[in-house]
């Protein structure tokens, strides 16, 4: 299955901005390893979606960008990530300083037991960016397209609106202390299709704002919403061991019509995975 | 397609139909035995505390609740002192051990490297496990001596401004009642909330970390608004640990029944410790029947003490279960 991909056509490699830089990034859990020897960049503005089998190390890779993993008991890496230059795989490198600046969005929709604004505002009191608060707040309600619908009801509990709501929700609070790299980890699987639109409209309207890394196991949301793509496979060891890998990686258009890798080829086809 | 090889009778009817099964009526009886006893159990101990009671109850009508005094010559017994006593030991060991029984819980699940967690929460708990008379006689023998020579002196001389902060005669006191309690009551606090922050899903956690706050900041803003209700209940069942302990209160507070006194530093005495304290030399009927009326107080109250943690924790479950959906 071909998947159409109609897009602007993207600005010449040397005229994008890196916002990553990844070299040789390995993610152990324990002794096993998750991910080998991933080198890619990831560009400013532009939605970069990663895709792939179930275990080929998609979810490590990008909890790998804002140090998610330095929560996992037993994790460990190798490589480097530079952010604008900066190590961010370093060991002296704040972790809370680094998730403030690169948010992200979980695979399920998990709002705070608060109410719809203080979902919202709570990141913004923590953070200290308490001016014009109500202001903040509508905005990044507006821009996550949830204001409209939540608008008379903001003292609301959050778990009174739907999946999808509570997903644009989370990303409203993800977006609302100005991040500068939002990552989204499979941010619709749990959602049905109008609601993936939603999300899918949103991140078209957001990305000249934020630079956006996307998990997903849908390759057509990967054409439809992702400028470039990652293909990430799983590869085996002589031993029975298995570990994750970087196949391909170029624009989107590149890797659903003409990926130059017969794995990616096969994946993209639906002859795999 | 019938696989039944059985008479045609068992082919028309593929199932057969019920039967008694012993195990079951056995099971049910006993079972069911076992639990009509505890309610029974529970109505004959209220019946007869209320009956033993009956005499003081009728001597002193509710002027026993407010009566400071427990004057056996003269017969003229009163619960206001062991009332006072018991509330300020009881709610000065929970001010003490709550916010220590939440450092615990939080070290072990948020903070502390994983392999030190198993062990140090096998010894906090383990600390519940020591028996109350030898916490009572740790108290006589060592802390009482401690309190007396070094604390209770220093903290008079710096804070003695303030009336509870008074000077004292005795290792034997208020004082050292509320820090006996607070180690007796420490465990069942702090095992409680670990369990609840422990159940605080990962998804809520991550989302905080996720935005860049700190461990603080997502401790005071997730976990713990999260798990408010269980808290309160783990505090109110602490309480209720800390009213009815008898025997290591008895030996630490000094027996002093005659007047109350703000000074932490002086002697006291608790319902419980009363009751612990006076059963064998009690020789009046009136004066064994003033002990039932402590031991109804007593009995009330912890009454009202599990109902409430009760209710306190059907809240917290029904706010939780919300989450879910």
């Amino acid at each position: 299955m071909r998947v159409e991909t109609k897009r602007q056509p993207l600005p010449p490699r040397e005229r994008l901005q890196q916002v990553f830089d990844i070299q040789d990034l390995t993610a152990i859990y324990g002794s096993k390893p998750a991910l080998k020897d991933v080198s890619m960049g990831v560009y400013r503005n532009l939605v970069t979606a990663v895709i792939g089998p179930s275990g080929c190390g998609k979810s490590t890779f990008i909890r790998c960008l804002n140090r998610m993993n330095d929560l996992v008991p037993g994790f460990r890496q190798t490589g480097t990530i530079r952010y604008h230059g900066q190590d961010i795989a370093a060991k002296d490198v704040d972790p809370v300083a680094v998730r403030r600046t690169i948010g992200m969005v979980f695979q399920r929709p998990n709002p705070f037991p608060k109410s719809i604004f203080d979902n919202v505002a709570w990141g913004l009191r923590v953070l200290g960016m308490k001016d014009n608060l109500p202001e903040r707040v509508e905005r990044a309600l507006t821009q996550a397209a949830l204001w409209d619908e939540v608008k008379d009801r903001l003292k609301a509990s959050a778990l009174s609106l739907s999946g999808g709501q509570q997903q644009r929700l989370c990303i409203a609070r993800a977006i609302a202390v100005e991040p500068d790299v939002v990552l989204m980890d499979e941010p619709a699987s749990a959602l049905d299709p109008i609601a993936t639109q939603a999300i899918e409209l949103l991140l078209h309207e957001l990305k000249s704002e934020y630079s956006f890394v996307i998990v997903t196991h849908n390759m057509q949301q990967a054409a439809r919403v992702a400028d470039m793509t990652a293909f990430f496979s799983i590869s085996r060891g002589e031993e029975g061991d298995r570990w994750g890998e970087l196949i391909e990686y170029d624009s989107t258009e590149k890797i659903f019509t003409a990926p130059s890798d017969k794995r990616t080829e096969d994946y993209v086809t639906g002859r795999f995975g | 397609m019938s696989t039944l090889d059985a008479t045609g009778e068992a082919a028309r009817r593929p199932f057969p139909g019920r039967r008694v099964r012993t195990g079951d009526v056995l099971l049910q009886g006993v079972a069911g035995l076992a639990a009509l006893g505890a309610v029974v159990l529970l109505g004959l101990i209220a019946y007869k505390i209320v009956d033993g009671a009956r005499l003081s109850l009728s001597t002193f009508g509710l002027g026993f609740l407010t009566h400071v005094g427990w004057d056996p010559v003269h017969s003229r017994f009163g619960a206001g002192g062991f009332l006072f006593g018991t509330a300020v030991t009881s709610i000065g060991a929970l001010l003490l051990a709550t916010p220590l029984a939440l450092g615990i819980a939080l070290f072990l699940t948020e903070l502390a490297p994983r392999w030190i967690r198993g062990p140090v929460t096998a010894l906090v708990e383990t600390l519940a496990a020591i028996p109350s008379v030898v916490i009572g006689l740790w108290g006589i023998l060592v802390l009482g001596p401690v309190l007396h020579d070094h604390v209770m002196p220093a903290l008079h001389s710096t804070l003695g401004f303030i009336p509870l902060f008074g000077p004292s005669t005795t290792g034997s006191t208020i004082f050292t009642a509320i820090l006996v309690l607070t180690i007796m009551i420490l465990p069942i606090v702090s095992s409680i909330s670990r369990e609840l922050f422990v159940g605080v899903p990962p998804e809520l956690k991550e989302a905080a970390l996720g935005l860049g706050t700190t461990r603080w900041e997502m401790v005071r803003g997730v976990v713990l608004p999260y798990t408010r209700g269980g808290v309160a209940a783990a505090m109110i069942l602490g309480l209720g640990r800390a009213v009815g302990e008898a025997i290591a209160v008895a030996q630490v507070s000094g027996a002093f029944n005659n007047g109350i006194s703000w000074n932490l530093f002086s002697s006291g005495n608790t319902l419980a410790a009363q009751i612990a304290l006076e059963y064998q030399s009690a020789e009046t009927n009136l004066d064994v029947s003033s002990l039932f009326y402590l031991g109804l107080i007593l009995l009330v109250f912890s009454l009202v003490v599990n109902l409430l943690a009760r209710v306190v924790v059907r809240r917290g479950a029904r706010r939780q279960g919300v989450l879910a959906r």
